[in-house]
């Protein structure tokens, strides 16, 4: 017996709806035995990883507020994935936004200004994209490789967030802290859900989603960064640029993952803090695959992870899962949604073995 | 069980489908040992699908395949092969940083030094010299074919299958090979020989059997009809005759490359040297030669997917305008378009339906309003492409990857003779596509430049630029040979000139 896949000719509908339903479940079988084997009770963990999450309002409001930056992230990136163009550096992209925005609130400790909010949202969206430039830069001029360039971009502006905290941004009455001065409220946005921590930044997120359908959908440079990603010989004959696709994924990632971490320091946050690197740009990779980088599917896996985000923390607290069980879960979760997407494209057909009939 | 009587392969109502289409529909086939058996086609008819299951490649859905009498399954061409059956596909696979005996040891078993004097003794016997020592790069694509042919012999098949052996071979080359093939017949091997010229099927084989959309329409013996008859038969209609070539005084220069020289990184590239050429409205100018000469770069230069430094941008003009140092979407603007070789991914996406397709090199074409696809004009451009240009397909929707390679050339031809350019260049423009569909895809081309366009045909078809060319250049080596009268030249001139034997420069006109 000989097991083999073949192409099929469009892609399966059944196997579209079924493949994140079995990845999901294939992650759970395995996390069962994964727990056991940790000697905790499988039964305790997978209840406060996946349903504690739901079961209560202020849980599900910390869902929202972890959605936002995820969604925001996932959509810029998924845009250059599609193109080929891979921005692994979205954390440290994430982090000059939040040092870009944070600039106003500490120069401006007192300031009071309506302008205050925009400016900073502004500043951070383009810092962060200024951060991705720079691998744009290197990769259309010197060909130098993103994937690596943004990744370590990304310990860069790690070092410089410690060094600002550490050094001429840290609060002088912080009690040595590393971390600025707390933000005024002109620094702060308002919150979407009254009693919860959700702000608006989750609507940024949406609004974002929508731009991005639009773009890859119905617009014609969208339609050029497709091309480039599934065909990029095709792109070549028809005179689409690729460095013109590089660098608007760049761009496009760099800018949203700067929002984010606009949003973060202005939201939850507060203020700057080392905490703003919760690794919300690596979790956005996840969630750009896992929505099958349609901007439809990444509103859903961005609402799944970070569920599941939740879930890890509750189960921490409550069934005493170390933090790398967690991890393990999340990435049998992408495991299992890999294998099953093949499944989309692909089917497997049993031939039987040759040798019998052929003497 | 090998009597006289036993045909050596045997299928009896083959059947393959690939989703809802059906390739091959109750297939009979007997081929007897040692006769040279003709597979007739178009493009679509099935021809592949069939060699795919006697090789072993896929499995039929239906019926039965027997060989020497038995009824056999064939899971792989590895259990193909143990039968005895060899084949050569059109496209080789031989790797080019070997040499030919290391390439020839990755499949048949033996010590390199036992193996180099096998090869070498094939070679007197059959004709088919080649120094087993020689590296595949430096060896020109007659040599490789015979490189081909050696692996497959030296497992010694009762039958050998040649996938359109004489498509990539100069005329010269096309007698050796049938000298060689009729030396393997009298030795009592018997071959399958797939072919669309119907003149050579004539002239080689004893038995032809014709498939037409999946089914066999005939079993001849092609000596005994017209080209006419077989043509018939396998289109299922007379052939379109062919648009007579009007001499036509020279037009506007529209393409002028003068001293274009490019390198290739590939360190088995070949370096182009000094090209020139021109190229008016209204003629058809067409460049031959054996694939692997520098085609490919040539048409990569004038299309703008390669660009040449600022201090070159004189060697290429357009329209009057120096270009070579702009890329292809500026070269399109000013009324550039190009069908190039490879059709699924450079000519199309694969993965993108048809309309997303058209918007590939059509979206100047009313296609795109304010940055925004319209995508009802992009349906209605796809089908009006499918509709004139006898697409076979579903609809706009259909994927470009899901058509036949002939079919979906109908599709890009379409669409770039769709954008009326003034300069349009043709890379292998008939390359698998049916006989019926090649007349009309040359009809089209001859048309177009009778109101007033100027095309450069890139071909390796050499009956196929007598046809449709105004004038000649022959790529050898990545040099151009004079330009040539197609009126006034025979077919043995510019082969000797494919081979690099022609006159010194001058000698010509």
């Amino acid at each position: 017996m000989k097991i083999s896949f073949i192409r099929r000719d469009r892609a399966s509908r059944w196997a579209m709806i079924l493949a994140p339903i079995l990845a999901f479940v294939g992650a759970i079988a395995t996390s069962i035995i994964l727990f056991t084997a940790l000697g905790k009770d499988p039964a305790l963990a997978l209840y406060s990883l996946v349903l504690e999450p739901f079961l209560s309002w202020y849980n599900f409001s910390e869902i929202l507020l972890k959605m936002a930056p995820l969604l925001l992230i996932a959509q810029g990136l998924a845009i250059g994935f599609r193109a080929n163009v891979f921005n692994i550096g979205a954390e440290g992209q994430l982090v000059m936004g939040a040092i870009a925005a944070s600039a106003l609130p500490v120069w401006y400790p007192l300031g009071d200004s309506a302008l205050m909010l925009p400016a900073m949202l502004l500043m951070g969206a383009l810092g962060g994209m200024a951060w991705a430039a720079i691998a744009a830069l290197f990769r259309t001029r010197f060909n130098a490789n993103e994937i690596l360039v943004t990744l370590m971009l990304t310990l860069i502006a790690v070092q410089i967030l410690n060094y600002l905290l550490l050094g001429p941004w840290k609060d002088p009455k912080g009690f040595n802290f590393p971390q600025s001065v707390r933000f005024p409220d002109a620094a702060l946005l308002p919150t979407l859900l009254p009693g919860t921590r959700v702000n608006i930044s989750l609507l940024f997120a949406f609004v974002v989603s929508a731009l991005c359908y639009v773009f890859m959908r119905h617009r014609f440079s969208g339609y050029q960064l497709l091309v480039g990603g599934l065909a990029p010989r095709a792109a070549s004959y028809a005179g689409f640029s690729q460095s013109r696709a590089v660098w608007i994924s760049l761009c496009i990632g760099g800018l949203c993952a700067g929002l984010a971490g606009a949003a973060e320091v202005s939201g939850p946050l507060g203020q700057l803090q080392r905490s703003v690197t919760l690794g919300y740009g690596y979790s956005a990779i996840i969630v750009a695959y896992l929505g099958g980088l349609n901007p439809l599917g990444i509103v859903l896996s961005a609402f799944v992870m970070s569920a599941i985000y939740i879930g890890g923390d509750n189960a921490m607290v409550s069934a005493d899962l170390p933090i790398a069980a967690v991890w393990v879960f999340q990435g049998l979760l992408l495991t299992f949604y890999l294998a099953g997407l093949t499944f989309i494209r692909h089917r497997l057909i049993f031939l039987p073995s040759t040798r019998k009939a052929a003497p | 069980m090998t009597s006289a009587k036993t045909p050596l392969l045997a299928l009896t109502g083959v059947s393959k489908r690939y989703g809802g289409v059906t390739a091959n529909a109750g297939i009979d086939l007997i081929v007897d040992p040692g006769s040279i058996h003709a597979i007739l086609g178009e493009n679509g008819a099935g021809k592949s699908t069939l060699m795919k299951l006697i090789y072993g490649v896929q499995s039929p859905d239906e019926g039965q395949i027997l060989w020497k009498g038995q009824p056999v399954r064939l899971g792989s061409p590895a259990d193909a092969r143990r039968l005895g059956i060899g084949m050569v596909f059109q496209h080789f696979s031989l790797f080019e940083t070997l040499s030919v005996v290391q390439n020839i040891s990755l499949i048949v078993p033996g010590s390199q030094k036992t193996l180099g004097a096998r090869i070498r003794a094939l070679g007197d016997e059959f004709g088919l010299t080649v120094d087993p020592d020689a590296m595949v790069h430096a060896l020109s694509v007659g040599e490789r074919q015979r490189v081909e042919i050696i692996r497959c012999l030296l497992l010694n098949p009762d039958l050998l299958i040649l996938d359109e052996p004489t498509s990539v071979l100069p005329p010269q080359s096309v007698k050796k090979l049938f000298e060689t093939l009729r030396a393997l017949q009298a030795k009592g091997m018997a071959i399958l020989f797939i072919s669309h010229k119907l003149e050579e099927i004539k002239d080689l084989c004893d038995t032809a059997t014709i498939l037409r959309a999946g089914r066999v329409t005939g079993r001849v013996t092609p000596a005994e009809h017209s080209a006419k008859d077989l043509a018939t038969l396998m289109i299922g209609r007379a052939m379109p005759p062919p648009m007579p070539a009007v001499a036509r005084s020279g037009g506007e220069l529209r393409l002028q490359i003068s001293g274009l020289s490019h390198d290739n990184d590939d360190p088995f590239g070949l370096p182009l040297k000094d090209l020139s050429l021109t190229l008016r409205s209204g003629e058809i100018l067409g460049i031959a030669g054996i694939s692997g000469n520098g085609q490919q770069d040539l048409a990569a230069l004038i299309s703008g997917e390669i660009v040449q430094a600022r201090s070159a941008r004189d060697t290429l003009r357009l329209m009057g305008q120096p270009m070579a140092d702009q890329g292809a979407a500026a070269r399109r603007a000013l009324g550039f378009a190009f069908v190039p070789e490879e059709r699924l991914g450079r000519g199309a996406v694969p993965d993108m339906s048809l309309s997303d397709n058209a918007l590939l090199t059509a979206h100047g074409a009313g296609l795109v309003t304010g940055g925004f696809i319209s995508r009802a004009a992009e349906r209605a451009f796809t089908a009006d492409i499918i509709d004139r240009f006898d697409v076979r397909t579903p609809g706009p929707q259909a994927e470009a990857g899901a058509l036949s390679g002939g079919n979906l050339q109908k599709f890009i031809l379409g669409r770039e003779i769709t954008l009326a350019p003034k300069v349009l260049l043709v890379s292998q423009p008939t390359w698998g596509v049916d006989i019926g569909a090649a007349t009309d895809i040359r009809r089209r081309l001859i048309e177009m430049r009778n109101d007033g366009a100027a095309i450069l045909v890139i071909s390796e078809e050499l009956e196929e630029l007598f046809q449709i060319c105004d004038r000649l250049h022959v790529l050898h080596k990545g040099r151009l040979s004079p330009s040539l009268i197609t009126a006034q030249v025979t077919a043995e001139e510019v082969g000797a000139y494919m081979i690099g034997a022609g006159p010194t420069k001058g000698a010509a006109a």
